[in-house]
């Protein structure tokens, strides 16, 4: 806000010594004294300068409402009112001395004029005021929304992200127990992917889009504790068509929901032997396109729709893209397709 | 010898249950099962003295693998979490396991389990108190000899009270359930189904149309062509849900 009132310190004095020059000008097409019309324009102007300030001062501190407006319209006129009588009084006093009847005489038949005048001045004044204020209010309450709408949006994605499935931990800590005793050697090994897994989870780099072999190597590490748990009933075949391509793009972690929703009802609800297999590559509108495919029983009424955390990256999708096409999930003949498109943004 | 069966779809995790027996040479281990249907087949054939049993599992749960036995095995169940779960287990005699478990704490049920064996009989009962009291199930697992049915909700068109068991009805078949009439007012639904009787259910959008039976009475007459009686609280009732 201060920034407001040096801007307008300049056009305040501009704004001033022009009415003073025309001030004297006027006066002095009716009285032919220059000094006298330039006294008459200083004290006249000077009067209306400190009524000016006055009001500048009156609204920084004190700005009635909107339904206030019958208050404002009475103190301008009141302050008018002073500023008239004492810029006459004060015309009065000092011609006195100068003792020039005639000026005397044009000061008092002036007087409406004047008044008008230095009403109109204040009323100016007490609009243009207002208006600074009310602009500088639609500023600062425009900047807070896009505030708090981007707290709103950090704290969303860091809650969608950071969903960490206390299911899968514990029995993968659960595994490592198992293997601890048998295969102390394995046991090590899936502590390092859970490890790996784990701090991946964790980034917090929150806009950051990632490379998709980053995203993809993350994605393994999820695929190879879940092996680990299921043993050799999981399989998983990984296809990334877009090596020989410039590098692709994706907000980071976006791939892991949809990994955790094909795991829960291709493998936790399935009895049998799964493959599921990721395929990525860029199509023909130069959209990252992410297929990711998996078993499923059409009889287990569950897998209907997209699952919970499939909601979540449609809303994650759409806060980062402003787009609602972006995911869509189909099951047919016992395979159920997740596919994931991403516009590459150069 | 005391025969124990481990029902868990993870192979490490039944590995590890298998590795911390070791230390307990009365117990042999005469089944291994990677979910509910094995389970069920199995305890049905080789009635174990004790069963080791995870709660999540593919297509059928624990609890809904027990809701499948009668007479109840005896369970320690193992569980990785299950914040509702562990709550009722705390107040009740079954014991549980939270994974991952050492081979104290596993002692420490064995042991419990040893005191109290045979002199506290799980109950299906006890089971249900085991379930999130306010978690609806839209669908019910039931047993008809050895073939496992999963029935939708949306399948069900009314369930009747049985003696001990319930009448599950579908559009041609029905199916029996060793649990109360209460039990499905409380689990099933509340938008879908209605309890029109004291002894029945009916899913509200199988009506097809409510008649006159005699004097003061009705009946609902459902797709299927079945009839259901409405006691005259039954009947206020589905006034109140379906206003005509």
């Amino acid at each position: 806000m201060a920034r407001i009132f040096k801007g307008s310190l300049l056009a305040y004095t501009g704004w001033w010594t022009f009415w003073f020059i025309a001030w004297s000008i006027v006066v002095h097409r009716f009285e032919p004294s220059w000094p006298d019309a330039l006294i008459d324009a200083a004290v006249s102007i000077l009067v209306m300068v400190i009524g000016g300030v006055i009001i500048t001062n009156t609204f920084r501190f004190y700005r009635p409402g909107g339904s206030n407006y019958f208050f404002r319209a009475v103190y301008i006129f009141i302050l008018t009112l002073l500023v008239s009588v004492i810029s006459n009084v004060g015309l009065g006093l000092i011609f006195q001395f100068l003792a020039d009847d005639n000026y005397r005489n044009f000061v008092v038949a002036s007087g409406p004029v004047r008044f008008v005048l230095t009403l109109l001045m204040m009323s100016f004044m007490g609009v243009i005021n207002w208006l600074i204020y009310y602009i500088a209010e639609l500023q600062a309450a425009g900047t807070r929304k896009q505030e708090s709408e981007k707290l709103m949006r950090d704290a969303e994605l860091t809650r969608l992200r950071q969903q960490l499935q206390p299911h899968f931990l514990f029995n993968s800590l659960n595994s490592i127990s198992a293997l601890a005793g048998s295969r102390p050697e394995e046991a090590r090994k899936m502590v390092q992917l859970l490890s790996d897994f784990l701090r991946g989870t964790l980034r917090t780099d929150e806009y950051k889009m990632a490379e998709l072999s980053e995203e993809l190597k993350h994605i393994g590490l999820y695929l190879e504790i879940e092996k680990v748990r299921f043993g050799n009933r999981l399989k998983t075949i990984v296809l990334n068509e877009t090596e020989h391509l410039p590098e692709v793009k994706l907000p980071a972690l976006i791939l892991q929901p949809i990994l955790e929703n094909t795991i829960k009802y291709g493998l936790y609800d399935v009895l049998e032997d799964v493959t599921i297999v990721l395929k990525a590559s860029v199509g023909d509108d130069g959209l990252l396109l992410i297929e990711v495919s998996n078993p499923y029983d059409p009889e287990s009424k569950v897998s209907a729709g997209t699952g919970f955390g499939l909601k979540y990256l449609e809303r994650r999708l759409y806060l980062l893209y402003g787009r609602n096409d972006l995911l869509n999930v189909s099951g047919k003949d016992g395979i159920f397709v997740t596919r994931l498109r991403i516009p590459q943004i150069s | 010898m005391i025969r124990t069966i481990i029902i868990d779809d993870e192979p490490l995790a039944r590995s590890i249950v298998q590795e911390f027996l070791q230390h307990h040479n009365d117990i042999e281990v005469v089944a291994e099962c990677a979910n509910g249907f094995e389970g069920v087949k199995q305890i049905q054939e080789l009635k174990p003295d004790l069963i080791f049993l995870d709660i999540q599992m593919p297509k059928i749960s624990g609890f809904e693998m027990l809701e499948l036995l009668d007479p109840l095995p005896e369970v320690i169940f193992t569980t990785a979490f299950d914040e509702y779960a562990v709550k009722a287990f705390d107040a009740n005699a079954v014991d549980y396991l939270l994974k991952p478990f050492s081979q104290e704490r596993f002692d420490q049920a064995l042991a419990r389990w040893r005191k109290i064996q045979g002199s506290h009989p799980v109950t299906q009962e006890m089971i249900e108190n085991l379930r999130p009291a306010d978690a609806e199930e839209n669908r019910i697992v039931v047993r008809n000899g050895v073939q496992i049915h999963i029935i939708p909700a949306e399948e069900i068109f009314c369930i009747e009270a049985f003696d001990d068991y319930v009448k599950i009805f579908t559009a041609k078949d029905y199916f029996l359930k060793k649990k109360t009439i209460t039990h499905f007012e409380n689990t099933l639904p509340k938008n879908d189904f209605l309890r029109v009787h004291r002894s029945h259910i009916i899913r509200l959008s199988a009506i097809q149309k409510v008649e006159q039976y005699e004097k003061g009475s009705h009946v609902v007459i459902l797709k299927n062509e079945r009839q259901v009686p409405l006691s005259r609280q039954g009947y206020q009732r589905l006034r109140e849900v379906l206003p005509w």
